[in-house]
């Protein structure tokens, strides 16, 4: 591309936002205790960003950390306390 | 077909005759009733479009946005309030190259609380990149929208349009209108096939993130297709004409103004008026004209400019005023006619704020007054507020 001749008429790209790892974003990692959860799936319903998994009914949800940007709303809304959020720094090692 | 109707049923009738796909809308006065049948236009099938009930203009608009990304023909119509919660995704339909076609049935924006006409809303959303254009009557309602379509849609414009009437003193207000045949439409309207759809299969983004070394030139782009919109509302009219019979003159219409010495600009519903004290004028042998300006985006600057080298004195009417400055038509007019500073005199007068009605009496003082300037008179005031309660008689 060398002048605005070559630009389509609107901007799009080839692949989907799954392409973008957001969860280089976080400073807060949700970390789900399964041995409080009941696998009520109150997270999964709430995260606004499709980054709780279940895979298939009564599998415990699984946090997508590629896509998380720690926002910590599952924390906030489980029933059991099961997703404590923790500083990144504390899991990480550099 | 010759029917009594109202602006709003002629804008919902030219919706169904457009065969619009999909519809998202939130009631407003004095919009709602365009809203509410093609509801029932759609309950009825006879309107085969997807009608999406939203939970606010702004959503009606983003929802309109990927319905348009998918090819679909799309239509919503909103007011005052509404246009202005709407404002955010303006800018994104513009942006994302949408040809979104919404009537705007303009109104005031509160406070002070006033659901009657005036053009605030329309001038608040003028630089997000929409054609607008304005409509004296309900039968221009009806063709302005088939025509809107015809000139979004183009390939080498792709942007979206606001077709404006004036709210109850058009959309509330029966008048004869003549509906075109469905299969007359087909013939001068072609379904809606962009070059970029969304396809399910193969996910992508849409209006993604442009860096700075590229964004500049995008909004060239659009520029450019805003600029290429002056020969196509051309083109549009003149194949109206061919189809339909009827002529609206391209982006401004001179009302004998072919030898006036002074000449009044104005939009919408108020431009009948102004024709009517014109030709009052004549009758006493004075030579005044009307510029309706059909089209306020794209500006029609050059056409200005040519009546500017006939027509000494041009006087501007807002229904809006923008605030430490003037009348928002009126300071473009002014602007287009720079090439002839100190040749051309020019006023502008502000009227008609919050559905105050603006008389025949009102435009031939006007007249008048612009009559005393091109013989020599002073302008007085640069800026006149219409029939404001000053305590003078002027009014």
């Amino acid at each position: 591309m060398e002048t605005y001749r070559d630009l389509p008429q609107s901007t799009y790209t080839l692949q989907t936002t799954e392409s973008v790892r957001t969860g280089t974003w976080r400073t807060l990692r949700p970390v789900i205790d399964q041995s409080k959860c009941v696998r009520c799936y109150a997270c999964w319903k709430f995260c606004p960003d499709l980054s709780i998994e279940v895979h298939e009914e009564g599998d415990y949800p699984k946090v997508d950390y590629d896509h998380c940007k720690g926002c910590g709303i599952c924390s906030n809304e489980c029933p059991k306390q099961a997703i404590q959020m923790v500083r990144e720094e504390s899991v990480c090692s550099i | 077909m010759l029917d009594l109707m109202t602006a709003n049923a002629a804008a919902a009738k030219a919706a169904m005759l457009a065969r619009v796909e999909v519809i998202a809308a939130y009631p407003i006065t004095p919009q709602t009733s365009i809203s509410e049948k093609l509801a029932e236009m759609c309950a009825n099938n006879e309107l085969r479009a997807k009608y999406i009930k939203v939970e606010s203009e702004h959503s009606a608009m983003a929802a309109l946005i990927g319905a348009s990304f998918i090819g679909a023909r799309t239509f919503t119509a909103t007011s005052s309030q509404g246009l202005a919660l709407m404002h955010e995704m303006l800018f994104w339909a513009a942006g994302a190259r949408r040809p979104i076609v919404m009537p705007v049935v303009s109104r005031a924006l509160g406070p002070p609380w006033n659901i009657w006409t005036d053009h605030m809303d329309v001038m608040g959303e003028r630089d997000t990149g929409w054609l607008q254009f304005f409509c004296e009557n309900n039968q221009e309602t009806l063709d302005m929208i088939l025509m809107a379509y015809r000139i979004a849609e183009d390939r080498d414009i792709m942007l979206p349009a606001m077709v404006i009437e004036d709210g109850f003193i058009l959309s509330h207000t029966f008048e004869k209108v003549d509906v075109p045949a469905i299969e007359e439409v087909d013939f001068y309207l072609h379904p809606f096939n962009p070059d970029v759809k969304v396809n399910l299969n193969k996910p992508r983004r849409y209006g993604s993130l442009v860096m700075p070394d590229w964004a500049m030139e995008f909004r060239y782009n659009n520029a450019l297709a805003m600029e290429r919109a002056k020969k196509k509302v051309v083109e549009a009219g003149t194949a109206f004409k061919k189809a339909f019979g009827r002529d609206y003159g391209g982006l401004l219409e001179e009302y004998r103004c072919e030898d006036a010495e002074v000449a009044l600009v104005i939009v919408g519903s108020a431009a009948g008026t102004a024709k009517v004290s014109a030709d009052r004028m004549r009758e006493r042998g004075k030579k005044v004209g009307v510029l309706k300006l059909r089209a306020f985006r794209p500006f029609p600057s050059d056409e200005l400019l040519a009546v500017g080298k006939r027509v000494g004195t041009i006087g501007v009417f807002d229904r809006s005023y923008t605030y430490g400055q003037g009348g928002a038509i009126f300071g473009e007019v002014r602007n287009a006619l720079f090439p002839l500073a100190g040749q051309v005199r020019t006023k502008g007068y502000i009227g008609g704020l919050g559905g105050r009605d603006v008389t025949e009496n009102d435009f031939e003082k006007i007249f008048e007054d612009l009559l005393a300037i091109s013989s020599g008179g002073k302008a007085g005031k640069e800026i006149e507020w219409v029939a404001l309660k000053d305590g003078s008689l002027r009014w």
